[in-house]
């Protein structure tokens, strides 16, 4: 039970930051595209992670063409299948799920969970999306540059990455990838380090860090990671940028390239590693703790039942977040280390599945006797939970040093980080998409669009992921285009890489309804008010739906209970706003 | 350090003290940091993020000078400048740093006088530390000038180690770069002070909030920083 006791407003401390008036836009210009309002910069953030989202998919497509039906697609040569993989990789890791999540959510959300009016700094704010929209536009041109995109794998192992013998490596792709790299890491730490102080300094009254949904806890602790995880992919970046073009050796040993001694030398190809998967590691947890949050919420407003073990589920968040800063090698188990550093980190990962396991417990728990809707938000959130103990539990093979040595770099590696860090989050993102949709636009999605997208999506997903692992298992190994004179090791396999290739091309398919519906209910959908899930949390309590720019009209809401407060005996209703004095009549508010 | 601010921000009396009184400010609402303002609090946050670049870069560092196969240049020699008839070994290092560690002293009289609200003072010292900040970029220009005139490249050196010249580069690199920003706000805090800007609380280009003089506080946060970088620079690239 936390704090459920109402208290009234003369108890709660007075406003300790006075009301700063915000940034107000003159013209059209700065209303929509200069904005400095989190909302606007929320949904910038987003129309362009899913723009080049898109890409990521239509490569996915082409990858699963070539692995169904090798030799058919003369246009997908080894080296396009390398690029295709890569900006795959990337692109869904980086600049869709980490810039949706908190570029996305994050701007959306923070500030009005917490009853703020905007994030603390709203022009470093802005620059944020700018700098980020840049990034993005520096990756796509690596699609036009001479040479085409790098064709290095999302991971940039070096030397093969500033090779020539890998596509990119000697031309501008390699090139173009670090400075995007580096450019969206930069407009990330502006956002980021808004979206933690608005958290940390920028709440309301009565809002204290217990209270606040899981939504925020989530993003804040993926914030808080980004910070500190993405200084090592700067740094990783910054030097194998030196090595391709000043011609340094930090990742370079001596090499022999078609019979000719390069001139680099004594440069530690290892070092990268450690650095990429210090930020790498993270990485995963800095989109799947914002999904943990979200879908803490989603369950408990569509189950009408508050969140079972809400401190739990906060200190499991952090614990996660904490741990995953120690976890980082076992990506490299497979790279040599002393067989100590492999106990250790083997031993770390799997203490990881604790408060992991506890999460899933609390929100099965949470279920457990709920009222559950099975609204389309809560579809994707079950199937966020069955997606994610899946992939959780080969991760629990892979973490393993013995088990993961004969694994490692075959497509059962694939499927089961697509399981636990592609659909699972995804699902997340779609789920949270048709629940606050009605409060960005005023209006619902369309249900059976949004039935037909989940179930679509969610078999789908299975269709595709599953039978991969059994594909691994049997050794086809990852980032092989065709299997050449090993095909014959294949066979077994081969109808089973066709079937799941079709599966992706549907399930590729099964977007665009999910797109159509986002555009065709702007218009069309039914009216949605001002909270229509009958939720708690402060944003659907705005004045006006869609929020105006600074959220709350005259009076920023006062805080008087968590977020959970679900089917309250005694209540008037089944839920009670978090700024609802409840037993107390707002009456009684004395100033 | 308690009531520092100016505008409001400022913490309000009677909280508990020592750890309690930590624990009441993580469970209170509002602020964790009852004293910080937001400008504060995103720069100490920003520095806990610098702080991990700048030790991935040392870290880079000391991964390559320890797996190396070849000699590693001998930084007494190689950073020694030929004065007075003889080789006096780091004797320029030795002056950057005291001139960086002296700046270090002029910032925080500029925070103390900006908090008593004496412009003149404020502004001279403002100036006086951009300007010992310049020196330091200065001498390090001609270091790099004397070392590059002596072979000393990205990719490699007369005496050993090529991650010599690599690691030196960009992290003296690194480091200027963050001295040259610093005294570009600077600059611009001082001519802040100067016109009155933070009397009126006209709103900062950057941040478009309204000043007060903590911007010189937090100003000197990032500058005691980058001093602070240095000295593990010094201990770790020219005294080991
Ligand atoms: C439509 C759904 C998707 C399909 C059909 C798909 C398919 C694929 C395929 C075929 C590969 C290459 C396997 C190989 O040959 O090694 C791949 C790699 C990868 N995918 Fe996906 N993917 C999908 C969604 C996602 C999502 C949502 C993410 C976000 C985390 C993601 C992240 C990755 C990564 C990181 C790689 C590794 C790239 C590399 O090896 O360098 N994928 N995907
Ligand atoms: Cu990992």
């Amino acid at each position: 039970m936390v704090d459920a006791t109402p208290r009234m407003e003369r108890d709660i401390p007075p406003a300790e930051v006075p009301e700063l008036e915000l940034y107000h836009p003159k013209s059209w210009w700065t209303t929509y595209v200069f904005s400095q309002d989190a909302k606007v910069i929320a949904i910038q953030y987003s129309g362009t992670a899913v723009a080049i989202g898109l890409v990521a998919l239509v490569l996915s497509w082409l990858m699963r063409l070539q692995l169904g039906f090798p030799g058919t697609f003369s246009f997908i040569t080894p080296e396009a299948y390398y690029q295709f993989i890569t900006m795959h990789g990337m692109i869904m890791v980086i600049y869709l799920l980490t810039a949706l999540f908190l570029g996305g959510f994050g701007n959306y959300l923070i500030p009005l969970m917490v009853g703020a009016r905007d994030m603390v700094f709203p022009y470093v704010n802005m620059l944020s999306f700018w700098i980020y929209l840049l990034a993005v536009l520096v990756l796509a041109a690596s699609f036009f540059a001479p040479g085409g995109p790098t064709g290095a794998g999302w991971t940039l192992y070096p030397p093969q990455a500033i090779l020539g013998g890998t596509p990119g490596g000697q031309s501008w792709g390699i090139i173009l990838m670090l400075v995007s790299l580096i450019l969206f890491i930069i407009g990330f730490t502006m956002g980021g380090l808004n979206y933690a102080v608005t958290v940390i300094q920028g709440r309301t009254r009565g809002m204290t860090l217990m209270r606040m949904p899981l939504t925020v806890w989530g993003i804040f602790t993926a914030t808080v990671m980004a910070l500190l995880a993405f200084p090592a992919l700067f740094v990783a970046c910054v030097m194998m940028l030196f090595d391709r073009v000043l011609g340094t050796s930090f990742f370079m040993p001596a090499l022999v390239e078609m019979g000719e001694q390069l001139s680099y030398g004594g440069g530690s190809p290892i070092l990268f590693q450690h650095l990429f998967w210090f930020f790498g590691h993270p990485e995963v947890y800095i989109v799947a703790l914002p999904a943990f949050g979200i879908v803490s919420d989603l369950i408990s407003t569509h189950a009408r039942k508050n969140i079972f073990g809400y401190r739990m589920m906060v200190w499991a968040i952090v614990i996660i977040g904490a741990l995953s800063f120690i976890v980082w090698a076992h990506h490299m188990y497979v790279s040599g280390m002393h067989p100590w550093f492999g106990f250790f980190f083997a031993t770390t990962t799997l203490i990881i599945a604790v408060p992991t396991a506890i999460k899933v417990y609390n929100w099965v728990l949470t279920l457990w006797r709920g009222d559950i809707h099975l609204t389309v938000p809560m579809l994707f959130a079950l199937a966020f939970i069955v997606t994610f103990v899946n992939g959780g539990l080969t991760g629990l093979f892979l973490g393993n040093v013995v088990v993961d040595v004969p694994l490692s770099d075959t497509m059962f590696v694939v499927a089961h980080f697509h399981m636990v860090m592609g659909v699972a989050p995804i699902m997340v993102i779609f789920g949270a998409i048709y629940h606050w949709y009605p409060k960005i636009t005023g209006r619902m999605l369309e249900d059976w669009m949004g039935k037909f997208h989940f179930w679509v999506t969610f078999v789908g997903a299975y269709a595709i992921f599953f039978p991969m692992h059994y594909v691994g298992l049997v050794g086809v190994p990852r980032r092989y285009p065709e299997m050449g004179e090993a095909a014959f090791m294949t066979a077994p396999v081969d109808n089973l890489n066709a079937f799941i290739s079709v599966a992706a091309l549907v399930v590729g398919f099964a977007q665009m309804v999910f797109l159509f519906n986002l555009v065709w209910s702007l218009r069309f959908g039914k009216e949605a008010g001002p909270n229509p899930w009958r939720a708690t949390s402060l944003e659907w309590q705005t004045p006006t739906t869609p929020p105006p720019h600074g959220n709350w009209g005259d009076e920023r809401p006062v805080v008087y209970r968590w977020a959970y407060d679900y089917s309250v005996p005694g209540a008037p209703e089944d839920f009670i706003p978090q700024n609802d004095p409840w037993p107390d009549k707002p009456a009684t508010r004395a100033a | 350090m308690g009531e520092t601010t100016l505008n409001g921000f400022g913490a309000k009396p009677a909280r508990p003290s020592g750890i309690r009184g930590v624990a009441a400010d993580w469970a209170s609402d509002q602020r964790a940091f009852k004293s910080a303002s937001w400008g504060k609090a995103m720069m100490w946050i920003f520095l806990l993020s610098d702080t991990f670049i700048f030790s991935c870069f040392l870290l880079a560092y000391m991964t390559a000078r320890s797996s190396t196969t070849v000699p590693w240049p001998n930084a007494s020699e190689v950073f020694a400048l030929h004065m007075f008839g003889a080789d006096i070994p780091l004797i320029l290092i030795a002056i950057m740093t005291f001139v960086l560690i002296s700046s270090s002293g002029t910032m925080a009289m500029a925070v103390n006088f900006a908090y008593r609200k004496n412009k003149g003072a404020t502004v001279a010292l403002l100036l006086a530390t951009a300007a010992l900040g310049a020196t330091f970029v200065g001498m390090q220009a001609f270091e790099w000038t004397k070392l590059i005139t002596e072979g000393v490249r990205p990719w490699g050196n007369p005496w050993g180690a090529p991650q010599f010249g690599a690691t030196f580069f960009m992290i003296t690199g690194f480091h200027g770069t963050h001295v040259s920003f610093g005294v570009l706000f600077l600059l611009i805090v001082a001519r802040k002070v100067w016109r009155g800007e933070y009397d009126r609380g006209d709103r900062g280009f950057f941040t478009s909030r309204p000043g007060d003089y903590e911007h010189v506080e937090t100003m000197g946060l990032y500058w005691h920083f980058v001093d602070l970088v240095w000295v593990f620079i010094f201990a770790f690239f020219y005294l080991w």
